[in-house]
């Protein structure tokens, strides 16, 4: 089954974040992407630029908007994901608390809704 | 094969369901994988029985012969319900397939299924409320009706509750498992804080006219009792004697008025001697056991009381050190404070009262109403009328109980007219 991880951790952290620290974080969220791929549960996985880059889009009676900013203000922002294939809730959560993230943020997990999408050929 | 006649079949059958159904459903549950379909099998199987064991007589093994029904039942129904589902049948099929012989390994497996169904029912991911009455119901069997009454919900808002848990361990698929050893340890943390919540609720009620609803404290000793059976480990067992010494007092807390009476002023001939000889006997068993923690902690320093002959003749030094080190395993503001009290029993109320107030200068348990229960009850030791009616108010302000309301204005009332 499928689950989606999002990885939400305070941003401000980055920026104060010493660069050892900084190299340490990106090994070890490259030995865990490794180690998923190798046991065959990674699908997809990226690192999100900060919420400063981010931009929301709304419709609304035909108009678009779109404003600067993340859809919401939080304390803890969303910094990236991991979509993953586990057996069931207790395999999603074995993966997700090997995150690196999950030691300093939070790893929220979501079953993907299973029904008939188009998929790439 | 017995051929008995029709009144015996029925009551053959009713004592089966009580003495059985628990165990079968949680059976049930790991063949069918859903709460719903199991349960509407089990009741199939049952009505079969009455229909069919009248006619061909009662089987050898009556339990093997329900869960195959059940499962059958189940599966021919939704073979019927999902003639125009192919999603559906593909999982039907699978059902089929992976369910061959349950009857090969009944009576182990019973056993196994019953703690799977206590470990899911209680699994973290599901919200603590939900996981409470999840467990009474599916494990304890208790109506929705039974639970909403002891919770002081309704039974509507309660049977939501329960619909969402069944629905997030679908959805999400929380899997019928018993942990594997790696996780057992956090995931039978999250039982035994589902069986304590229940215990509580039932020995000390949040708000209302009864100090006590001996309910659902009897279920949770027995939800102990059960997995104490299946899993044995040492904080199960410090938990069942904390919950069984308890319990030994139940009758000696309240008088007839159902007014408090303390630990200090209860008639210990009103003590329950056969579960404090359990209790204490289950307390030594887990501290023998090695890794022990909170629990088993707590219930040696209740047992401590209970083996004293008299209140005079507590040993409060020994209590002293078993908080040390229930401060280590759980440090908490509250565990600091009963010790607080420990030592002005050891030390006197000087000492304690230092405690107490350290404990409110911090900022910590101010909205606590035990805190300044304790500090007005030290200070009218002391002779400190003034700050004991300030504690003794404040403590009234922070309390719903009645029972403990009356003890607080008894208190007040006594200072008020020297």
């Amino acid at each position: 089954m499928k689950y989606l991880c999002l990885i939400y951790s305070d941003e401000s952290q980055w920026r104060t974040m010493p660069k050892e620290e900084m190299g340490k974080m990106s090994a070890d969220y490259f030995a865990f992407t490794e180690g998923i791929i190798r046991s065959g549960n990674f699908i997809a996985g990226n690192p999100l630029q900060p919420t400063n880059t981010a931009t929301t889009v709304r419709v609304r009676n035909g108009k678009l908007s779109a404003t600067d900013g993340p859809f919401a203000e939080t304390k803890e922002q969303l910094g990236g994901y991991y979509l993953i294939d586990a057996k069931d809730l207790n395999h999603a959560i074995q993966i997700a608390a090997k995150i690196p993230g999950s030691l300093v943020g939070s790893i929220e997990v979501r079953p993907i809704q299973e029904m008939e999408m188009p998929q790439p050929k | 094969m017995e051929v008995t006649s029709d009144g015996h079949i029925h009551e053959l059958v009713d004592g089966i369901y009580r003495a059985e159904s628990r165990r079968m459903l949680a059976t049930l549950i790991r063949l069918l994988g859903d709460f719903e379909i199991a349960e509407e099998a089990m009741h199939d199987a049952f009505a079969a029985a009455i229909e069919q064991w009248e006619i061909v007589g009662v089987p050898h093994n009556p339990r093997s012969w329900l869960i195959s029904a059940g499962r059958f039942k189940a599966i021919d129904a939704l073979r019927r319900g999902a003639r125009f589902d192919a999603v559906n049948s593909g999982h039907i099929e699978q059902l089929v397939a992976e369910s061959s012989d349950p009857t090969d390994r009944m009576d182990d497996a019973v056993e196994d299924d019953q703690l799977r169904l206590v470990f899911t029912c209680c699994h973290p991911a599901l919200a603590e409320d939900a996981r409470i009455a999840l467990t009474l119901r599916e494990v304890c069997g208790l109506t929705t009706e039974e639970i909403a009454r002891a919770y002081l919900t309704s039974p509507p808002t309660l049977a939501q509750r329960i619909v969402r848990a069944k629905g997030k361990i679908r959805d999400a698929r929380i899997p019928y498992q018993v942990p594997s050893k790696d996780d057992l340890p956090e995931r039978l943390d999250a039982v035994l804080h589902v069986i304590y919540l229940v215990f509580n609720e039932g020995y000390s009620a949040s708000s209302g006219a009864a100090l006590t609803r001996p309910d659902l404290s009897c279920e949770a000793i027995r939800l102990g009792r059960l997995v104490m059976d299946l899993l044995p480990e040492p904080e199960v067992a410090g938990l069942l004697a904390l919950m069984l010494l308890h319990e030994s007092r139940r009758l000696a807390r309240t008088s007839i008025e159902g007014d408090l009476i303390l630990l200090e002023d209860q008639d210990r001939s009103a003590w329950n001697r056969n579960l404090i000889t359990e209790g204490v006997g289950l307390v030594e068993r887990a501290l023998a056991g090695g890794h022990f923690g909170s629990y088993t902690i707590q219930a040696a320093i209740s047992a401590v009381h209970a083996e004293a002959p008299s209140a005079p003749e507590t040993d409060w030094a020994q209590i002293v050190a078993l908080y040390d080190l229930l401060l280590q395993a759980a440090p908490s503001p509250v565990v600091e404070l009963n010790r607080a009290v420990a030592v002005a029993m050891r030390d006197g109320p000087v000492a304690g009262l230092a405690l107490v107030e350290a404990i409110l200068a911090r900022g910590d348990l101010k909205e606590y109403h035990l805190a300044h229960a304790a500090r007005a009850d030290l200070c009218r030791r002391l002779g400190k009328a003034d700050d004991a009616k300030k504690s003794y108010t404040r403590a009234l302000y922070l309390t719903t109980q009645t029972p403990e309301r009356r003890y607080l204005e008894k208190r007040l009332g006594e200072l008020n007219s020297e």
